[in-house]
């Protein structure tokens, strides 16, 4: 009865006394969670499309933030950097095909995620070596200062004790025009619908006469430019340095609770992870575990996901025939 | 006939190497422990480009009387076991002067193998705090403060800020930290100062691995509302914390960085003003000293200088130099007894052991304001603790205090017992420093 009162009363109490905390710590949480959900979109492209689970997406994003940051950083207007940076991912993309997935054709799964591991340790050096290896900061104008709602006449009104980083509502919009623009994509372009067609069968696509390589680059090259689009939002909200990559990783669980085939999926997982830790961190993780429990508790959260629903909540389930 | 001949070829080689090694053996060898890449590299590579250019210019004055110094750089990425392995693999390399990792988790890791290696340790303002005690640890030395002294010196101006030590009580005293041996380091004893002074402590772990992902600490720091935040950061930590603090509006003038979390890549990677934060130090800001003139016209002004001219005077920068200057003069007090000559690691730890660096010889040195007036013992590895404050102004540092002392009455019965625990555990008998 005393650990029911101190586990669960007592985080429940507090959030009852001040529900202002909880609706602050949600909508942190589902800027984190849009956050998670650009990079884990970068997976499901190539996933859904190719097959390979791309174990370099964090690099990529850790990648394209650095070249973008360190374009600026040599003078150039922004307009003009992030069209370089959103190019190089587009090289990076044809690269990819070429040296490392052509010379692959045939081989299994596994030996292509093991390629996607190579890669992202080159992305990750070959970064630095070039950029160097100190922290950036990438500053493009967009908006990260934090709204309090004390401060307009509304919440004076209400009484109402909120903040809202705005670095969260971007990420919140550009989440959201991204799945908008990725599903019209997906539906309405030619290359979108082929795309589709070498998901659903890689040989009767071929039999049609899509070119499997061409839709390969196609792919990677989407998946560079929801890096970049990852890049540019998280490189708001913090400096642009190696641990970056560790955070994009944060989109694994993302993508076992959401699946690994669906965007909605990979949408919806990540606002579910990042509202779920960081209210737990808040009224649980901190008072009752000494803190840190972000580190793991998303990682907890799939666990009963992958008993009850390998797939993910609105994956496709993977039949083998043996 | 071939034996006699691969012999022969190989007893040259050898001879050639003992030659070789007679030769080096005539300068003295830092192995640099360095971190320019990674999470940490901003901080990392201003303390090494201070450390090099100081040895870089005591070599362009001919040496340490006459006797050339030599270093050799080893990336550890902040990493403990780069760190070890760093370590290994450097210290055979010559005649070693003293190993600075400027790595809490590595100093830890090397406290044995130093020991048997006879290698100093030379964890200046970090490390293990109780090595302080050279009774237990006397290959290790960590002057001119530890953390556990720092800690009482920054509670000490937070409670003269109170109106005195009694208006602590109720008070909440928040310590946002690296969950790291670093960022632990001074737990024991703001537990020990919330007891007696009555005020809470609340705790804030950082992990290392996604230290720039901080929303949930401020999010909890501003609804407990603590009344001071102390900061025990390292690399991108830093300008994250300072970053967010800045969100939740927090006010500046009551944030304290220890002097791990207080440079300008700290402040300025944060992209926020942040006018008003203070940070510790246990030397002075900016490029005053005399000594920044000679790295200019010897080093810079040839084109020899490490990193870019604009660093010089920057805090982090400067306590490279720190470092490098107190184990020079380590030397320099070895060779009085020992002669001019590359020491062996016994000298050069008598060296430091007996180390009483005082102002005039700071000024003579033109260090002024870089390093503190020092006297190490045989039982006191940490001197006389003390630091000053700082304050940015949206620009620059400027100090503020004048030295604070540490609470030594306070700390050094606690290092007393934790180097006491710490030889029961290892079995070392502690050492008599009587004579």
């Amino acid at each position: 009865m005393e650990l029911f009162a101190t586990y669960v009363l007592g985080p429940l109490g507090e959030m009852a006394d001040n529900p202002a905390g909880v609706v602050e710590t949600v909508i942190g949480g589902l800027g984190n969670g849009f956050l998670y959900a650009l990079v884990a979109i970068g997976f499901v492209i190539i996933f859904k499309s190719s097959g390979v689970f791309n174990f370099a997406q964090g690099a990529m994003v850790f990648f394209a933030a650095l070249n973008f940051a360190g374009l600026l950083e040599l003078g150039l207007p922004w307009y003009l950097a992030g069209p370089l940076a959103l190019g190089a991912m587009f090289l990076f993309a044809v690269l990819v095909e070429r040296v490392a997935l052509r010379p692959l054709v045939g081989q299994s799964q596994l030996t292509l995620f093991m390629a996607t591991i190579g890669i992202s340790f080159l992305l990750q050096g070959f970064g630095e070596a070039i950029w160097g290896g100190n922290p950036h900061l990438l500053k493009v104008g967009l908006p990260e200062d934090s709204l309090f709602a004390i401060d307009y006449a509304w919440g004076q009104a209400l009484g109402l004790d909120i903040i809202i980083q705005q670095s969260d509502l971007l990420a919140i919009a550009t989440g959201l025009v991204m799945v908008g623009g990725l599903f019209l994509f997906f539906q309405f372009s030619r290359v979108g619908r082929a795309l589709r067609a070498v998901a659903d069968d890689h040989a009767a696509a071929m039999s049609v006469g899509i070119p499997l390589q061409h839709m390969w680059i196609a792919v990677w090259a989407l998946s560079g430019l929801a890096a970049f689009v990852a890049a540019t939002i998280w490189g708001t909200k913090i400096q642009i340095e190696p641990t970056m990559i560790n955070l994009a990783l944060k989109a694994l669980p993302v993508l076992i609770l959401g699946g690994l085939t669906s965007i909605p999926g990979a949408v919806i997982g990540g606002c579910i992870i990042g509202i779920s830790e960081l209210l737990f961190e808040t009224y649980w993780g901190q008072p009752l575990f000494g803190g840190a429990t972000t580190e793991w508790f998303a990682y907890l959260l799939t666990v009963p996901v992958l008993l009850i629903r390998p797939q993910g909540l609105f994956g496709e389930r993977l039949i083998e025939r043996v | 006939m071939r034996r006699v001949i691969t012999s022969g070829v190989l007893a040259a080689a050898v001879m050639a190497a003992t030659v070789g090694v007679t030769h080096a053996a005539e300068e003295q060898y830092f192995p640099l422990l360095v971190y320019r890449t990674g999470p940490y590299a901003a901080n990392g590579a201003q303390l090494a480009n201070g450390q090099i250019d100081y040895l870089k210019l005591i070599n362009a004055k001919g040496g340490v009387n006459g006797v050339m110094v030599k270093w050799e750089e080893c990336e550890t990425e902040y990493k403990t076991d780069l760190g070890v392995e760093c370590y290994e693999r450097l210290k055979g390399n010559g005649k070693v002067a003293a190993i600075s990792p400027f790595s809490t988790g590595i100093t830890y890791a090397l406290l044995e193998k130093v020991a048997a290696d006879q290698n100093v340790l030379f964890s200046m303002g970090y490390g293990r705090t109780s090595a302080a005690d050279g009774r237990v640890f006397p290959w290790v030395f960590n002057f001119p403060a530890t953390y556990w002294s720092q800690a009482t010196s920054i509670m000490k101006y937070v409670a003269e800020q109170e109106g005195g030590a009694d208006k602590l009580n109720g008070k909440k005293i928040a310590l946002v930290h690296l969950d790291h041996p670093y960022g632990k380091e001074p737990i024991p004893t703001l537990q020990k100062l919330a007891v007696d002074d009555g005020f809470e402590l609340l705790l804030y772990p950082v992990p290392p691995t996604s230290m720039t992902d901080q929303k949930s600490i401020w999010l909890d720091i501003r609804r407990s509302k603590p009344d001071w935040i102390l900061m025990w950061g390292w690399g991108a930590m830093n300008p994250t914390a300072i970053k967010e603090a800045s969100l939740i509006r927090y006010p500046m003038d009551h944030f304290i960085g220890n002097w791990w979390a207080a440079a300008e890549v700290d402040v300025r990677g944060s992209g926020v003003p942040a006018e008003g934060y203070i940070g510790a130090n246990f030397h002075e800001v900016g490029a005053k000293a005399p000594i920044f003139a000679e790295i200019k016209s010897e080093l810079y002004a040839k084109g020899q200088g490490t990193g870019p001219e604009a660093e010089l005077g920057e805090v982090l920068y400067n306590r490279g130099i720190a470092n490098s200057a107190f184990t020079v003069e380590a030397m320099v007090t070895a060779m009085k007894k020992y002669g001019n000559k590359a020491l062996s690691g016994e000298e050069i730890r008598w060296g430091f052991e007996n180390l009483d660096i005082t102002q005039a010889r700071i000024d003579e040195l033109g260090l002024t304001g870089i390093i503190p007036p020092t006297k190490v013992t045989c039982a006191n590895h940490e001197g006389s603790p003390a630091i000053k404050l700082q304050r940015w102004d949206g620009k620059s540092w400027t100090v503020f205090t004048d030295w604070i002392p540490a609470m030594t009455d306070l700390v050094r019965p606690l290092i007393e017992a934790d180097a006491a625990q710490y030889a029961k555990e290892n079995g070392i008998e502690p050492r008599s420093c009587e004579s």
